[in-house]
């Protein structure tokens, strides 16, 4: 073990002050240390994206950034997607379209999408599915959440 | 559900797509899974490394908590029972007790304050090992000579199943053409997005012990665990939370979950184990790595008369609980004919031991190679007979029900003819056969491949009984409730995990006592609070819980229209539930079913003695069982230079019966196709010949993304079954079950200007590339 480091995580606009090792990653610090669950750990090799938040405005996999790499930056996780009781689009597009069935990867994707289309609000149908063979989902076959993004884009746009 | 159910203006939920009740939570990432709770003791395991050997010493560093087998005494090993087909018993222990067996079975768990702390820990323990021979493909292990793997199987054979039909040599010998495929399944892992996970905390108030565990059946967690520590049901509860996915990984029992059960009540604290991906990759279960011999027998019309199969399963170095090892080769026997009409039947289904990873059942068990198999021969036969594979398939199919199959199974009303139609006419094959010709004329080679097969759903008792299994799963129980506030809460033995079933069921219900699926909760996946009940594996849940949830809806319907007519002074028969109300028909007399359910608990006097206090029912079904059907087509886009394949489209022409929820259904659907084209050109666990495993990530097992999984069209076809009291089918293993067979009759299409005959899944780049260049090589 080595010595721990004082950091402040700012997750969906609230600070969280922790003392972290060096090796622990984002993912761990917001589940564990922040107590934030939302965000899934689904292979810890950056491969299936179950853990993808926004930093500073990028898509991310929190289980390939150490907690320090993150300290004063912007979280965004899906615990701050929805306004109060409003819903972010993208979360209504998934109800609306089926694009979750077991819903383990389901806070990946929408951290995905909505970080992409926020960046790229035109995206191509080709780059979409691009982008959204980043994270790996077991049950829906994907052809669902293809949908709900490709819905969730266009009630984006309208704003 | 039933023809007057919702009399007057009320809404019918049956039928309709509605949004599922399970989704608000799990979008706002209020999910709770096994891995979001804290826990004072963390586990890691340590595993074997070598694939077999003689485990002599297990060394920690000072101060390090460790328990191994030496630990564990007392604790049984899990052995799982066949009382048929020369099954030989062998047990597991739940940490490896004088022997390993694979590469990556649980030797001894590491207990620490922190995940962190136990890793570094395991990484520091010592295992003496003396390594013996190990032997990891199935054929190999029947060879005179193999290690063998555990000294009660001889041979390493664990089980044997033969059948044979009284006029099987005859017709045998009398065929006008006998076809055969030599079919190879490489294995694979089910791969749930979720990893197996335990976390139990001791009670001291009570001294029972509460497991939260990622698993698909609660009940039998808790029967088996107690089993093995020898300990009462009650010092139990079992938790299944959110499960992220199973696919039937997390039907069967694991080890760890014993020793995290065992730790917490040895520490009187709370211990948790997380399982990464790479425990999950080795360590978890594995499926399907079988090899098939099947050889089919046709008359002068290509009427397929006798089938003679050769079955080989690896089940691993252990048999898995509770369906044990026999779930692969005995399924494979069992529905090995399919869709065809075929009276003469031979088969030898053999389970061989490994050493390599427990098998376990995987979504489709064994159908979706079995279908494989089977449409491979099919489009083989109709090569030899000069047919198209459409024809031959139209002189073979199933029409006349109900059916009853060589096997003894009898088929239920199905659609193999109908669909098949539906999916030709609607996938256009002149047209494709233009473009095909097309294609190929400036080099470019796309296939299409037809799969048509049956899938067994909703079984109850009788089926797992004649496989002889002394766990004898099938029935299901489910408890409605109605509340003094009128809301309703439906309790169930199922544990649905990402199939819909919270909205479903509440869909069913709400039919029955006329309010809306709002007002229902369905409760799931904890022992203290739910029935007895099975889980939620082999397309069972809607068709078997479904059945008890309309049993005992139709009783709470029944008392509350007694009720109603008590109140309103009119006959039952005149009574209808509808829009939350009781309605006395053609009248605006009525009374809020909010009202009746109070009264069932606060004014019971008003109903003179015939009615009993309270309003819960309960419903208890155990079905024989009903088949599903589809037709499935792929059109591909292989690329001879590199041996890729572009899955182009997909279409289904599929049978489930009467659908409950059609967004559901389909999606269920879709999630099956999608494992289905990894099986066939993507997933595949490789083990190294010294037991070594080659898959141990992601980025080595594959599991298919948005990439790989081209648009699917649906096309449905509503046969009520006279099997299920709901009229529903089940349907959540076609996708998986047609898919491979598919895809890999449409690489076979594309191919067939090389003369290449692909019969391996997965069918991978290397594979197709080496196919071409041996088939150049030829003469």
């Amino acid at each position: 073990m080595s010595q721990k480091a004082a950091i402040t995580l700012n997750i969906n606009g609230r600070g969280h002050t922790i003392e972290v090792e060096p090796r622990r990653t984002l993912a761990d610090a917001i589940r564990e240390d922040c107590g934030q669950t939302g965000t899934h750990i689904g292979c810890e090799h950056g491969i299936c994206g179950a853990c993808t938040v926004i930093v500073n405005g990028e898509p991310v996999r929190s289980c390939l950034m150490f907690a320090v790499q993150a300290d004063g930056k912007k979280i965004r996780t899906v615990e701050g997607l929805a306004q109060g009781d409003r819903l972010h689009p993208m979360q209504q597009a998934f109800m609306d379209h089926h694009g979750l069935q077991c819903g383990f990867c389901t806070p990946g994707f929408l951290m995905l999408a909505v970080g992409v289309l926020e960046r790229e609000p035109d995206i191509s149908d080709e780059d979409l599915i691009d982008v959204l063979s980043s994270n790996l989902c077991r049950c829906t076959g994907y052809q669902n959440i293809i949908k709900a993004v490709r819905a969730a884009a266009k009630e984006m746009q309208k704003g | 559900m039933s023809a007057h159910g919702t009399r007057g203006s009320g809404i019918t939920w049956v039928g309709r797509a509605i949004r599922r009740l399970e989704d608000p939570a799990l979008i706002a990432g209020q999910g709770r899974f096994t891995a979001d709770s804290p826990a004072a003791h963390w586990v890691r395991f340590v595993r074997s490394p070598v694939a077999a050997g003689k485990l002599r010493n297990v060394s920690a560093p000072a101060g390090a908590m460790i328990v191994t087998a030496a630990d564990l005494k007392g604790v049984k090993k899990i052995t799982p029972m066949l009382h048929k087909f020369n099954y030989k018993p062998v047990g597991q222990p739940v940490l490896a007790d004088g022997a390993v067996r694979f590469i990556g079975e649980a030797v001894a768990a590491v207990v620490a304050a922190s995940e962190e702390e136990a890793e570094d820990i395991v990484d520091r323990v010592e295992l003496s090992i003396d390594e013996t021979a190990s032997v990891a493909d199935a054929r190999a292990a029947l060879d005179a000579g193999a290690p063998q793997v555990h000294a009660e199987a001889v041979g390493n054979v664990i089980l044997e199943g033969k059948v044979k039909t009284p006029d099987f040599d005859a017709t045998w010998n009398s065929a006008h053409k006998i076809v055969k495929v030599d079919a190879r399944s490489r294995r694979q892992n089910a791969t749930p997005m979720e990893p197996r996970g335990g976390h139990a905390v001791y009670d001291a108030a009570t001294g029972r012990i509460t497991l939260t565990c990622s698993t698909q059946m609660p009940h039998l967690t808790r029967t088996a665990i107690c089993d093995l520590l020898g300990i009462p049901e009650s010092d139990l509860r079992v938790i299944a939370p959110d499960v992220g996915g199973g696919f039937g990984q997390k039907m069967s029992l694991p080890g760890e979950y014993v020793v995290v059960v065992w730790l917490a009540r040895k520490l009187k604290s709370s211990v948790a184990w997380t399982e990464d991906r790479r425990e999950n990759l080795i360590a978890a279960f594995h499926s399907r790595d079988q090899y098939i011999t099947l050889e089919g027998a046709f008359d002068k019309n290509a009427k397929l008369v006798a089938l003679k199969a050769d079955i080989i399963c690896n089940i691993g170095a252990y048999s898995c609980f509770p369906t044990t090892c026999g779930v692969e080769p005995l399924m494979a026997m069992a529905e090995m004919p399919g869709p065809y009409d075929v009276q003469q039947y031979q088969c030898l289904a053999r389970g061989v031991i490994t050493n390599t990873c427990t098998m376990a059942p995987y979504r489709g068990v064994s159908r979706p190679v079995i279908t494989f198999t089977l449409e491979r021969l099919m489009d083989k036969a109709a090569r030899a007979f000069a047919l198209d594979p459409i024809d031959i398939r139209r002189r073979n199919l199933i029409d006349k029900f109900p059916y009853k199959s060589a096997m003894g199974l009898e088929y239920d009303e199905a659609t193999y003819k109908e669909t098949l139609e539906m999916a030709v006419k609607a996938i256009d094959v002149p047209a494709f056969r233009k473009r095909q010709a097309q294609a190929r004329a400036k080099g470019r080679y796309l296939g299409i491949g037809f799969a048509t097969f049956s899938e067994r759903t909703g079984y109850g008792s009788p089926a797992f009984a004649a496989r002889g299994m002394e766990i004898t799963p099938g029935w299901e129980t489910v408890i409605i409730t109605v509340d003094p506030s009128g809301f309703v809460e439906a309790r169930i033995g199922s544990s649905p995990h990402g199939q819909g079933l919270r909205t479903t069921l509440a869909q069913i219900i709400a039919d029955e006592i006329g309010v809306t699926p709002e007002m229902i909760k369905v409760v799931h996946g904890d022992t203290d609070r739910a029935p007895y009940g099975w889980g939620t594996f082999a397309s069972r849940s809607l068709v078997i819980s479904g059945g008890a949830t309309l049993i005992a809806a139709q009783k709470i319907r029944t008392k509350l229209i007694k009720m109603a007519s008590h109140l309103l002074e009119a006959a039952t028969d005149d009574i209808v539930l509808t829009d939350g109300m009781a309605k006395v028909a053609g009248t605006d007399k009525a009374v809020a079913i909010t009202k009746l359910a109070r009264e069932a608990y606060t004014q019971t006097h008003r109903f003179k003695g015939e009615i009993e206090p309270g309003l819960t029912e309960t419903g208890h079904y155990d079905p024989p069982g009903t088949f599903s059907n589809a037709c499935h087509v792929a059109i591909v886009d292989v690329d001879v230079e590199t041996g890729y394949v572009k899955v182009e489209k997909f279409l289904v022409a599929e049978d489930a019966g009467r659908i409950i929820n059609p967004m559901i259904a389909d999606g269920q659907v879709h999630g099956g196709i999608a494992q289905g084209i990894g099986n066939a050109l993507l997933e595949e666990i490789i083990y190294d010949e010294s037991g070594g495993i080659l898959t141990a990530t992601l980025a080595d097992y594959l599991p298919p993304t948005a990439h790989e999984i081209p648009p699917i069209e649906l096309h449905h076809i509503e046969t009520p079954s006279t099997n299920s009291i709901t009229k529903a089918k089940g349907l959540g293993e076609g996708g998986t079950i047609g898919a491979p067979a598919a895809v890999i009759n449409a690489v076979n299409d594309a191919l067939s200007p090389f003369g290449v005959d692909i019969d391996e899944i997965p069918a991978t780049p290397q594979r197709i590339r080496a196919a071409i260049r041996n088939a150049e090589k030829a003469p």
